[in-house]
Order: C-alpha cells, then sequence, then structure tokens
C-alpha cells in the first residue's frame, strides 16, 4: 500500500543534519570554494549610470594588465544600460587585484539618459521612461465582485489607509556566482544556483550548445531565498571568458553587485477601504496597489489576502522605474499582501471595538488556521496579554498582534525523479538532481530512505546537486521536501521489491539488509523511481499550508525603537519528515519576516539614481541580538503526506509585529520597515519624511 | 590562560596609534600630523618601515600549525590567502568588508575578520581557522554543538560563527546567553538560524539546553 509507515523510528523524528559534519570543519565545498585546475578570478564592470546609451566600450587597457587573461564586452554593439549596477563588461585574471586594476582601466563611452528610481515619480506624465515606447505603468487589471459601493453604504464601520511595504533584498550569505569551465567537452559550472536544470538549459541556450555539454554542479549552496532559481548572465559571462582564457574562471558577484542586479521583493504601495458589520462581519473591500519590480517583472499581489469578503473591488499596477529586476523571493506577493491586509483588519477591528483576534476568527473560513489560533492563543496567553491600543502605560509600551498565512503551492513537483545504487557489500546511495539550498534536502533523503529500508541516517549516501542525476525540481515554491520524499519511498519500494527477487529473502529489510545485498554477487543494483502520489486517502504528498503567528513587542515611545520580546508561531506541518530542519526552517522565516518588518528596505536616491544601501552595514539583517523569544507548535499531520513549510512560515510575521506595534501605541505605522522614526512620526513626535 | 588586554595589543590591528596610522592615507596622516609634533614623530617611524610591493612578496603563515610559504602581493587579504593561495576554503567571503562575519578565523586564539587583515600583517601570528578545530577526525565541543542543535542551515555562515564561538569559550568557559550574544553580534546569518546557535553555545559550555518547541500529533 502505497502510504507512509504509521509507526515511525525516523521519519517525524529529530535527525541531525547529515552534512552538518561536512559543513562545521569546513570540507564542504561551495561554489565559491571549488579550485579547479588553473582557475582564474573573474569580476564584472557595471554600470555607473541608472540609464544611459553605451556607444563603446575599449577593452584595451585593461587587457595589458598584468596577470589579466581575458576580457569581453557584457554586450555587443550600441546598447542600453536601464539600471545601475547593470553589466557592462567581464574580466578574469590570475589574481582578484589584477581584475580590480583591469576593471578600473576599460573605458566606456556613454551617454547619460534620464531616469527615475521612485515609484511615484516614474507614475507622474513626463516621467522619464524606463522601456523606450513603452509607459512605465502597466494597464492595471480591475477585478471586481459585488456591489462595492453599494455595500459599503451598509456597513457599521469603514476604514481606509495607506499601507507600503518596501523592496527588499535577498541577500544570501554566499553571493551569486560559479566557477565555470568551457572546454571542447563541454561546459561545466559550478554554481550556487536553486536550480540545476534550469540553469543548465538557460547555459546551454547562451552559449548556443547541446544541453547534453553543459554540466552543473550544486553540491552545497550558501543560500537563495529566491534569487537563485534564475539563471544569472555572471554564469554565461563566465563561461565565455573560460572559453577565451582556457581556464575555470571563478565569477563570484560581490556583495555590492548582490544588492543592485539579482533581484529583490517588489514593494507595493496599497490603498486600502474595508469595511464591516457591527457584528463584525467583513462586507467590503477595495484596494489600488503599485509597486515596482524594477526594470521587470510585476508587483501583483492577492487581495483581500485569506479573507472572504462578498464585495471586492481590487485594481493593481506595475510601475517601472530604473532598477534593478525583481525576482522570485520567498513566498512571492504574500508577505506584502499579508503585511497590509492584517494591518487593515486590526485598525478595523479598533474602530468597530472588537478584539483583533476574535475579529479574525469570525472572519476567517479556513478550518486549519482556526484550529492554530485556538492553539496559539493558549500558548501566547493572548487573553491575558491583550489590552487596547495604545491603553499601555509608561514611556516602554508593550502590544501584541497576530496575523495568518496561507501558502497555495508546498506541494510536489510531479516530474522528480531518483536512483539507488545498491552495492554487494550493503552500502547504499541515492543521486537526485535536486539542491539542497540548506533547507535539509540530504537529511530528507536520508530519514526516508533509513525509515523504509530499515537503516540507520547514516548508513545512507546521498548525492544531488548534479545534472547527471535523474532530474529533480528547481528549489523554489517550498516543493522539494515533498517532492524528494514520495520519489525515495518509490525507489526504496522498488528496490526492496528487486532486491527481495534477486537474493530470495523475503523481507530485505533491517537486519536482514546486508545478507541480502551480498547475494547480488559482483553486480550492483540500480533502481529507478519516481514522484509517486500514494494512496488517495493518505497521500504521500500534499499542499497547501498554513500557519499563524503572534507577536509581542515593545515600543520605546522616546526613542521610537521596537523590540520584539517572543514570537508564537503554530503551523500545519503536514507529515513531518525530520523537527530538527523543520524548526530550523520555521525560526529562518520568522527572522527574515522580522527583517522585514523593521530593517530591511533597498533605499535608492532619486538624484543620482544609485542604491545607497548597497551592503551589510548599511541594509540591515536582523542580527542575533534582535532575535526574541520564538515558541514553536507544529502540527504534525501524517494523513495529509509531505508538504512544505519554508515560505508560509515567513508570511505572517511582519503582519503580527506590524499590529502588536499599533497595539502597543495606539497608532497605525502603516510603512515598513517599522524604523524609529516612523514610529516617532505616528506618534506626532517628530514630522513625516517628505518621501511617501 | 589570561585573555590578552585588547588596549595594549596590536593585535586586532586597529587599537594601537601605530596601527591607526598606518590604516590612514598619507593626506589624513598628514593633516593629522600638522595637529601635534608628537603624531609627526611617529608617523615618521612609520614612513621609515620597509615598503614592500606592489609585486608579489614572500609570505609566512603558520595557520592551525602548519607553515604556509606563500607569494602574495602586500594587498592580498589574509582571507584570501587561505581561500585563493591554500586549499583551507572554510573560512567564507560574504561581504569582504568587516560587517558580515563568515569570514572569521582566531589569531593568536582572538577572533578576527580575516579580510580586514593583509597576510602580511598575519606574519608571526598563530591563525586558527575552522578547519583546524577538529582533531584526530573528532569533531571539537562547539563544532558538535551545532551539529546536535542543527545550529546551520545552508552553512555558508557557519564556520565564522563557530570561531566566534569558540573564542568565547577559550576565554569565558560558562559565558551567559547575552555574552553568547555579544560573541556572536558579529556574525550575520541569512537562514536565521540564531535560536539553534544559543543552543549550541548553551550545549557547548555545559549549560542547559531549553527548546520551546512542541509537536502535536493528528
Amino acid at each position: 500500500m502505497a502510504s507512509w509507515p504509521t509507526e515511525t523510528k525516523y521519519i517525524s523524528h529529530a535527525t541531525k543534519r547529515v552534512d552538518g559534519p561536512v559543513k562545521v570543519t569546513g570540507r564542504a565545498r561551495y561554489a565559491s570554494d571549488i579550485q579547479a585546475d588553473g582557475w582564474l578570478y573573474g569580476m564584472i564592470l557595471r554600470s555607473k549610470w541608472p540609464a544611459a546609451k553605451i556607444s563603446d566600450i575599449n577593452l584595451d587597457k585593461a587587457l595589458q594588465v598584468p596577470g589579466i587573461k581575458a576580457a569581453l564586452k557584457a554586450r555587443e554593439g550600441e546598447f542600453t544600460v536601464r539600471f545601475y549596477g547593470e553589466e557592462l563588461a567581464a574580466v578574469c585574471g590570475t589574481t582578484k587585484q589584477a581584475c580590480l586594476d583591469a576593471l578600473r582601466a576599460i573605458e566606456v563611452k556613454a551617454q547619460p539618459l534620464p531616469f527615475v528610481v521612485r515609484e511615484d515619480d516614474a507614475k507622474k506624465d513626463g516621467a522619464p521612461v524606463v522601456w523606450e515606447g513603452q509607459p512605465n505603468i502597466s494597464p492595471g487589471r480591475p477585478n471586481s465582485r459585488g456591489d462595492v459601493d453599494k455595500a459599503f453604504g451598509e456597513c457599521d464601520a469603514v476604514i481606509e489607509g495607506f499601507y507600503t511595504t518596501p523592496i527588499q533584498i535577498h541577500h544570501p550569505m554566499e553571493t551569486h556566482g560559479s566557477t565555470t569551465s568551457w572546454t571542447d567537452d563541454g561546459v561545466t559550472s559550478w554554481a550556487s544556483t536553486q536550480a540545476i536544470s534550469a540553469v543548465r538549459n538557460n547555459l546551454a541556450g547562451a552559449l548556443q550548445l547541446d544541453q547534453s555539454k553543459v554540466r552543473v554542479l550544486t553540491e552545497f549552496m550558501g543560500g537563495g531565498f529566491g534569487a537563485k532559481l534564475d539563471n544569472s548572465l555572471d554564469t554565461v559571462l563566465a563561461a565565455k571568458l573560460s572559453r577565451q582564457a582556457k581556464a575555470p574562471v571563478r565569477m563570484m558577484l560581490t556583495r555590492f553587485d548582490n544588492a543592485l542586479a539579482v533581484g529583490n521583493r517588489p514593494s507595493t504601495f496599497q490603498k486600502i477601504k474595508i469595511g464591516a458589520k457591527a457584528d463584525g462581519t467583513l462586507h467590503a473591500f477595495e484596494m489600488e496597489n503599485y509597486g515596482t519590480a524594477g526594470i521587470n517583472g510585476g508587483a501583483n499581489i492577492p487581495a483581500p489576502y485569506i479573507y472572504a469578503v462578498p464585495n471586492t473591488r481590487v485594481n493593481q499596477f506595475t510601475v517601472r522605474v530604473n532598477a534593478g529586476a525583481s525576482r522570485a523571493f520567498r513566498a512571492p506577493s504574500h508577505p506584502p499582501a499579508s503585511a497590509c491586509m492584517e494591518a487593515a483588519m486590526d485598525d478595523l477591528a479598533a474602530k468597530l471595538g472588537i478584539d483583533p483576534l476574535e475579529f479574525r476568527l469570525k472572519n476567517d473560513a479556513n478550518a486549519v488556521r482556526q484550529r492554530e489560533y485556538k492553539i496559539g492563543v493558549e500558548k501566547f496567553g493572548w487573553k491575558e496579554k491583550y489590552k487596547k491600543p495604545g491603553s499601555s502605560p509608561g514611556i516602554v509600551k508593550t502590544g501584541i498582534g497576530c496575523a495568518g498565512a496561507a501558502w497555495p503551492a508546498g506541494g510536489a513537483s510531479r516530474q522528480t525523479q531518483g536512483e539507488a545504487q545498491i552495492n554487494p557489500d550493503g552500502s547504499i546511495e541515492f543521486r537526485l538532481g535536486v539542491q539542497d539550498i540548506g533547507t535539509g534536502t540530504k537529511t530528507v533523503i536520508a530519514v526516508v530512505a533509513a525509515e523504509m529500508l530499515g537503516l540507520k541516517p547514516e548508513q545512507i549516501s546521498v548525492k544531488v546537486g548534479d545534472t547527471h542525476f535523474p532530474p529533480g525540481p528547481g528549489s523554489g515554491g517550498s516543493t522539494t521536501c515533498a517532492s524528494v520524499s514520495p520519489t525515495v519511498f518509490d525507489i526504496c519500494t522498488k528496490a526492496l521489491e528487486q532486491l527481495q527477487t534477486q537474493s530470495g529473502i523475503a523481507d530485505a529489510r533491517g537486519d536482514n539488509w546486508f545478507a541480502a545485498c551480498k547475494k547480488l554477487g559482483v553486480t550492483p543494483l540500480t533502481v529507478h523511481g519516481q514522484w509517486q502520489q500514494g494512496d488517495q486517502a493518505r497521500p504521500l504528498s500534499s499542499s497547501p499550508a498554513y500557519g499563524v503567528q503572534f507577536a509581542e513587542v515593545a515600543v520605546d515611545t522616546e526613542t521610537g525603537l521596537v523590540t520584539v520580546k517572543k514570537i508564537v508561531a503554530v503551523h500545519d506541518c503536514g507529515l513531518i519528515v525530520d523537527t530538527l530542519t523543520l524548526e530550523s526552517q520555521i525560526n529562518g522565516g520568522i527572522i527574515m519576516g522580522m527583517g522585514y518588518a523593521l530593517y530591511e528596505e533597498r533605499v535608492m536616491d532619486d538624484l543620482s539614481g544609485v542604491v545607497l544601501n548597497p551592503n551589510f552595514e548599511t541594509y540591515k539583517l536582523s542580527g542575533i541580538a534582535d532575535v526574541p523569544d520564538i515558541q514553536l507548535v507544529l502540527l504534525n499531520m501524517p494523513e495529509r503526506g509531505v508538504i512544505g513549510i519554508g515560505e508560509p512560515a515567513t508570511v505572517p510575521t511582519a503582519a503580527a509585529i506590524g499590529n502588536a506595534v499599533f497595539n502597543a501605541i495606539g497608532a497605525r505605522v502603516g510603512s515598513m520597515p517599522i524604523t524609529p522614526a516612523k514610529v516617532l512620526a505616528a506618534l506626532g513626535k517628530v514630522p513625516a519624511a517628505v518621501k511617501a | 590562560m589570561k585573555k590578552p588586554e585588547l588596549e595594549n595589543s596590536d593585535i586586532l590591528g586597529a587599537h594601537s596609534r601605530r596601527a591607526f596610522l598606518k590604516g590612514l592615507g598619507t593626506a589624513a596622516v598628514t593633516a593629522a600630523a600638522a595637529q601635534t609634533q608628537a603624531i609627526a614623530a611617529e608617523l615618521e617611524k612609520v614612513n621609515a618601515e620597509k615598503v614592500v610591493g606592489p609585486g608579489a612578496v614572500p609570505v609566512t603563515l603558520k595557520v592551525n600549525g602548519q607553515t604556509l610559504k606563500l607569494d602574495l602581493e602586500p594587498r592580498v587579504t589574509l582571507l584570501d590567502a587561505l581561500r585563493n593561495y591554500s586549499s583551507l576554503t572554510g573560512a567564507k567571503e560574504g561581504c569582504d568588508r568587516a560587517a558580515c562575519g563568515a569570514c572569521t578565523v582566531l589569531m593568536d586564539d582572538l577572533p578576527i575578520y580575516s579580510c580586514q587583515k593583509l597576510a602580511i600583517e598575519a606574519q608571526g601570528h598563530e591563525i586558527t581557522t575552522v578547519e583546524g578545530l577538529a582533531k584526530d577526525g573528532k569533531l571539537s565541543a562547539v563544532q558538535q554543538a551545532f551539529v546536535d542543535r542543527d545550529a546551520l542551515q545552508c552553512g555558508y555562515c557557519t564556520p565564522g560563527f563557530i570561531m566566534s564561538v569558540t573564542a568565547l569559550l577559550k576565554w569565558n568557559a560558562k559565558p551567559t546567553v547575552e555574552e553568547a550574544i555579544h560573541a556572536c553580534s558579529g556574525n550575520l546569518c541569512r537562514c536565521g538560524t540564531h535560536p539553534h546557535i544559543l543552543q549550541a553555545v548553551a550545549q557547548a559550555s555545559g549549560a542547559e539546553v531549553t527548546s520551546k518547541t512542541e509537536v502535536i500529533n493528528g
């Protein structure tokens, strides 16, 4: 029967990350650690203009710098750059210092063009256009249901608010890049990517090579959060430089590069009007949203997010500006949707004089979140802690808030495949063409295999991150765990069948494993498997995922500083595979969400068009001293099979913190990140910043 | 063992006036020198030191008890010397400007950002990288605690955190949570592994490890 065992030794227990020892000893080799024979250092020259016509790039002097082996233009002929940091040229050489010297020696003839970097400026008539012949603002996509104008007239309480979320930059600790080698035999790229197959295919396309001539390897990579799902130009440039220089090229972006050109989460500017009946039933909703994804991409979000409102009118626009394009970012479009809708919910609850938790229970039809709220209320002590907004005494005021999340994906990629090689000595190796981006994919494979085969996780050798292995999905959408677990289930099921047939041992698991393998003689058994749905009633994997989070904050009304004291997170996790790595992922989602609420924002200078905070001194990530007391409640629901959790965990955090700040000070800081200056402005202690 | 006095030591490179002067550009130093004769005299002494480079010069480093003989341009950092001129890629580059801590190594048992130390300045000091912690294939207590508590996700910041915690426990065997936080404040982690890192510090220092995570079945 194709369903998970009900009694388990490893699944749903705590197994230590199988690649922990190589990561803590420095033996794990990331893309940036690869030292291929004769490797050269690669670097990219980037535009210092936010918009310019590039008429000529002269590489002659760069090529004369001692140690430089090759140089090339990012594009041939005349071209236009549309953001500060766009690629112009690339060099490779024997040392980093030679490359730095060479970048300075490249001569660029450019005619600067008018540019615009602020959303509000880009919307204006007569604003410089980012793309010739195209308006900066996309046509709206109006969407409505019911008679909204009439419905607002029927409401007993209506609020209107303007809520905004910032551009957030992914900033994985390992920057984007690769070590790439192009020889007559083809291309090998050790890439820091979340999607080896996509990089393989895109690289083959860009270099006009057969896909079979390109191999992408990602044994270890230092984080991506969505930005590394896309193939970057840097990998293509590294390959071309390698071809010219006849040597492998290690092309890792600098931290500055990483802030400019390889993605971000779009901003949103949400004008929300929402109304309810006196009993707290949501009745009408209207939203107009615009945001920017830089030169490309969309900024639309789901609205009115997780709530069913009978009368809704939504219109959304994407605004183009001269800045780096967006890329998928952990739960794309959900954190901004949650941050603003949940803020409007609390503002409306306050006007109605209702406890915002009660307001949610009344309007959130989802049974899983209803259960999660009820569990969380007890763990968090909501009823004891709740007081009316702004009623906290003293200079440092405390407040609480909550918010819910939905993640519709999180299911499986049905094309996932894998194989295992079982050797006569009983050793076994799994090979799957997926990546472990830090989520614990290798550990998941080992845990599932150990459970199915009656072995220990440390007896399972796991190899991932190689396009020569059977293909798997890119690590996006929280799909990897739900993709690989049933695939390994299938491989193990088939392996046992074959092993039992070949060996004549009725049950080859556990104690019989080695005896059965020995009967293979000299030829290893290789077994191919693929993702399976399993029993309908108890599937091997499913989706979606939900979650609720509660936040407690302290707000210093003299300095404006917000300190998060406590987070309680309740998430449904389907069949938990490994509690340890699961905990890590949820902690990480919360901490990233906290950064979104309080610290993170790409700041651009509208006069020069440059990113003002392209480094870690000025772009603030949550540090260890900022991290609150985090309490997790994990719902293990084996009947649902394996689901993904990486993304839902980060969705509601910012909203819960924002609502806790509102509860503490009784004034809404509608703009994230909630900086001290904005808190003081909301309290009327300093003037609001001019910028929207 | 007594922890070296940072104020009187040149170890961190930034705490002595001499090192400070060395770190300034000539123009800034000239302006400062105009103010007091004492500084001018010191400046003269600094300038009298032998100028090396710009070409490669021999550099001898002592890393994890082994001697590394390298030819490096004087502007090569200790981090780049380790990562690009030896096989010691455990220390990572996250920012190359003293903001993320992924490059943390020990110099004479104190944690430093190896991206901010020139390799030539590291000569004569004992350098320890993450590769030098396990003895005879056995993980150090800190490394083992990081594995046991899952104090890592992608693992890229991990060597830096491990070096910071290793240094902390060398000088303070029983740190408080606040001291652990302080010791790790120079390290960034984007995966958000911090709660488990604090658990690992607790385990490695023999303190009680508390977890509030609860699993509800069904």
